[in-house]
């Protein structure tokens, strides 16, 4: 317990080497796109710590705001049409001035876009002759397959259909990562895709030209602090126009298909031979992903329990003020996770201490409450006694009322570890670590043993803190309290 | 042990106890009045409860006996004034110091063991350890309990023993009040006969301003003394059993003695 507070100042202050800091979205490209643009600076004489895999791109936009990364892959159309959504943005050109305004600049784009686009097979499209998206009215009987989101998109198919003159074609609604097949199998002939998919690769699919210019560009480029160090910045324009949609496929496809890590990926991309990879073991992985588990739920249990023990007693003291305290940790139990981690990104950063913070939060609710219900269950009679033997306040506290309560404030702090333990894995998404990130890495990589690799150690430590739980219970209660 | 339960000779002799004061302790309530959410559950009450004798609360359920006892205890708001020894209570913490409280099945701790329950009533004054001990091995032998027996947790003992713990620590600190709400009431007709009996005999011998909350005027017979009878919150009639039998104040007096023949 004396290593704790040491454990958490380690976490939450660690001397942060000024070394530029490169994040990537959870999903393969950008990871990519982050191996490369780390090993590119590191050959310019940049030391550089990449931060994979830390969710969606609100999180990496707000991360390079608050200064806690440097720099991250982005697509121009994301940033028009979500980050910065309500300027409404005409064209890529406005994103300068729009950024320069935030404390950020945009590197040279890297040579592909990855946008929306038609795929079809390479040789049907040959035989029927079509090459571009204003080819397809003249062949309305075609098969069309399209992911359930781009039907339903208003800017989607209906808006596509406007800007060819597609009317009246049917059109049915098909899984994303079946369509592939099916297009593979002739069940289809066209699907959506996204332009840099690893399966256009795979499957000898083009993706037809949009020549009506309907799909807005979604250029690759690097988000970075405007104040990045010279050096660093030049590095990165240095791989301007280097990496196009057909190399951004195959090394996509290197990775999802061939199963490759993204740092050979990111290698081949640079031309370098295959480095020697210190890929540490499964076993060391699980050790040390465990370990950052552990510190993410003992440091907020540890100040759940300082926080809610005494918000309990005071909940149960006064009652008016104790409905308030615990509408108040009810209505923290409701905020969504992912919601919460980005809120507290401006204020905390990424990596642990968000999470233990949200960790914290959604510890209070079962302590809290736990507590509460503990004191005030406790028969009246016995207070009495208490008083009357001429305790005071304090020390009926101490030596009645929360020994009394023990066992159910107990319970709650055990029901508070289990849901700590589920929801760590949800820090994966902003870094933290743990075992959220193998699972997050198997989500996008659809590789069930490493989601396996993350679930099943953090059922398993669920367990063990049960075990643990009864272990303290039968310990910490007295004989006296024990249920025969 | 066991042997020294049966009847009244095992008292040890009066010499042996190093507590007893002279004087007794008066106790007088005047206009005290209790309410729960506008309601009076006691009161206005004008009472005064003589010192080194037995007062017994008796009334029909809910007549506010209870109410009057934890008053006397300082564990209920009331209006009014209390005056103990000539002064009027301000200092509670001072008063329970020499006042031992009891309730139906002794009201101990389950959390903790027969003797730490005894002990708390000296740790909550800062009583040495030492001292304790002796107080413990002292009232251990009054009231028939052997070590064994104190090491057991409450949920451990029987009711009877239960009770014994409770007067225990309600004797630890020698205190000159001693207040019994219903001791008897969760006991076997044998063990409750042993028990009021022991009681009895001890109240006689300690000298002590004693006031107990009983079920019945059979169990008031039993002990003796005064006698106040309640009804509603409020005192319907006050003195000696025998008059009180004798000369019922009102209907409601006659009903409550007949009653009581009748079961
Ligand atoms: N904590 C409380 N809150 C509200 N009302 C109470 C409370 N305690 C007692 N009362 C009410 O005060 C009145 C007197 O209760 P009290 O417990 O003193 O009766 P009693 O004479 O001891 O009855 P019994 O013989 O059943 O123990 C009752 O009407 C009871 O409902
Ligand atoms: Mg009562």
């Amino acid at each position: 317990m004396r290593a704790l507070p040491v454990l958490l100042a380690a976490l939450l202050f660690a001397p942060q080497a000024r070394a530029e800091t490169v994040g990537s979205k959870a999903f393969t490209e950008s990871v990519i796109l982050g191996e490369i643009a780390k090993d590119t600076l590191e050959k310019a004489g940049v030391p550089t710590t990449h931060r994979r895999e830390l969710g969606g791109s609100r999180i990496l936009f707000d991360a390079v705001k608050a200064r806690r990364i440097d720099f991250y892959p982005e697509y121009t159309g994301t940033l028009r049409f979500e980050l910065l959504a309500a300027q409404h943005l005409a064209n890529d050109a406005a994103l300068g001035p729009a950024l320069a305004a935030q404390g950020l600049a945009l590197t040279r784009p890297l040579g592909f876009s990855d946008s929306y686009g038609i795929a079809m097979r390479a040789d049907k499209a040959k035989a029927l002759g079509i090459a571009k998206l204003s080819d397809l009215a003249q062949h309305r009987d075609l098969r069309f397959g399209f992911s359930n989101e781009f039907v339903d998109r208003k800017d989607g198919w209906p808006a596509l259909v406007a800007a060819y003159g597609l009317g009246g074609v049917r059109v049915q609604g098909i899984n994303h990562d079946l369509a592939y097949r099916a297009l593979n199998a002739g069940q289809i002939d066209l699907t959506d895709a996204y332009t840099t998919d690893a399966e256009i690769a795979a499957y000898n699919l083009v993706v037809l030209t949009d020549d009506a210019k309907f799909f807005p560009p979604y250029d690759a480029v690097f988000v970075i602090r405007s104040d990045l160090s010279p050096k660093a910045r030049a590095a990165l324009d240095s791989l301007a126009g280097t990496i196009d949609e057909a190399k951004m496929r195959a090394l996509n496809r290197m990775v999802r298909m061939d199963k490759q890590t993204e740092t050979a990926a990111a290698r081949a991309a640079l031309g370098g031979g295959a480095g020697i990879d210190n890929e540490p073991t499964r076993f060391e992985r699980i050790a040390q992903r465990t370990i950052e588990h552990l510190a993410l739920v003992a440091a907020a249990l540890a100040l759940a329990l300082l926080a809610a023990l005494p918000l309990g007693v005071i909940a149960a003291r006064h009652r008016r003020l104790g409905s308030a305290v615990l509408a108040i940790t009810g209505v923290l139990q409701t905020i969504p996770s992912l919601a919460l981690f980005v809120v507290l990104i401006p204020l905390l950063g990424i990596g642990a201490a968000p999470t233990i913070f949200a960790l914290f939060l959604y510890s209070l609710l079962p302590i809290v409450r736990n507590t509460h219900a503990g004191l005030t269950g406790i028969a009246p009679a016995l207070l009495d006694s208490a008083d009357a033997l001429g305790l005071t306040r304090a020390a009926r506290l101490r030596r009645i009322e929360l020994p009394l309560a023990l066992p159910t404030i107990l319970a709650g702090v055990r029901t508070a570890a289990v849901i700590a333990v589920g929801l760590a894995t949800l820090g994966a998404i902003i870094g933290a670590g743990g075992y959220g990130q193998p699972i997050l890495t198997g989500i996008r990589l659809n590789s069930t043993p490493l989601i396996l690799e993350g679930a099943i150690p953090a059922a398993m430590l669920a367990l063990l803190i049960e075990g643990l739980f009864t272990l303290i219970e039968r310990r910490a209660v007295p004989r006296g309290l024990r249920r025969p | 042990m066991q042997h020294k339960t049966e009847g009244v000779e095992f008292w040890p002799p009066l010499a042996s106890l190093s507590l007893i004061d002279n004087m007794g302790t008066m106790i007088i309530l005047s206009s005290v009045t209790v309410r729960y959410g506008g309601v009076a559950a006691l009161g206005p009450a004008d009472l005064v409860i003589q010192p080194r004798q037995t007062t017994l609360l008796i009334g029909p359920s809910g007549s506010g006996k209870s109410t009057l006892l934890r008053t006397l205890a300082g564990l209920t708001d009331y209006t009014g004034t209390l005056t103990v020894d000539g002064e009027v209570v301000t200092d509670w913490r001072a008063l329970r110091q020499k006042l031992g409280y009891v309730i139906q099945d002794g009201g101990l701790f389950p959390h903790l063991t027969a003797r730490a329950n005894v002990a708390l009533a000296g740790e909550a004054f800062g009583w040495p350890r030492e001292k304790i001990e002796t107080r413990i091995g002292e009232m251990a032998e009054l009231v028939g309990l052997d070590m064994v027996q104190l090491a057991r947790f409450p949920a451990e003992l029987s009711g009877g023993q239960r009770q014994r713990v409770g007067v225990m620590r309600a004797l630890l600190r020698d205190p000159q009040i001693l207040l019994f709400d219903e001791p008897l009431s969760a006991l076997d007709p044998v063990t409750r006969l042993r028990l009021a009996g022991e009681l009895r005999d001890l109240f006689a011998r300690l000298g002590k301003t004693v006031v107990m909350v009983t079920h019945s005027l059979r169990e008031a017979m039993f002990f003796g003394g005064c006698v106040v009878l309640l009804r509603d919150g409020r005192i319907v009639q006050h003195g000696e059993l025998a008059d009180l039998i004798a000369h019922p104040a009102d209907q409601f007096v006659t009903d409550f003695i007949a009653a009581e023949e009748a079961l």
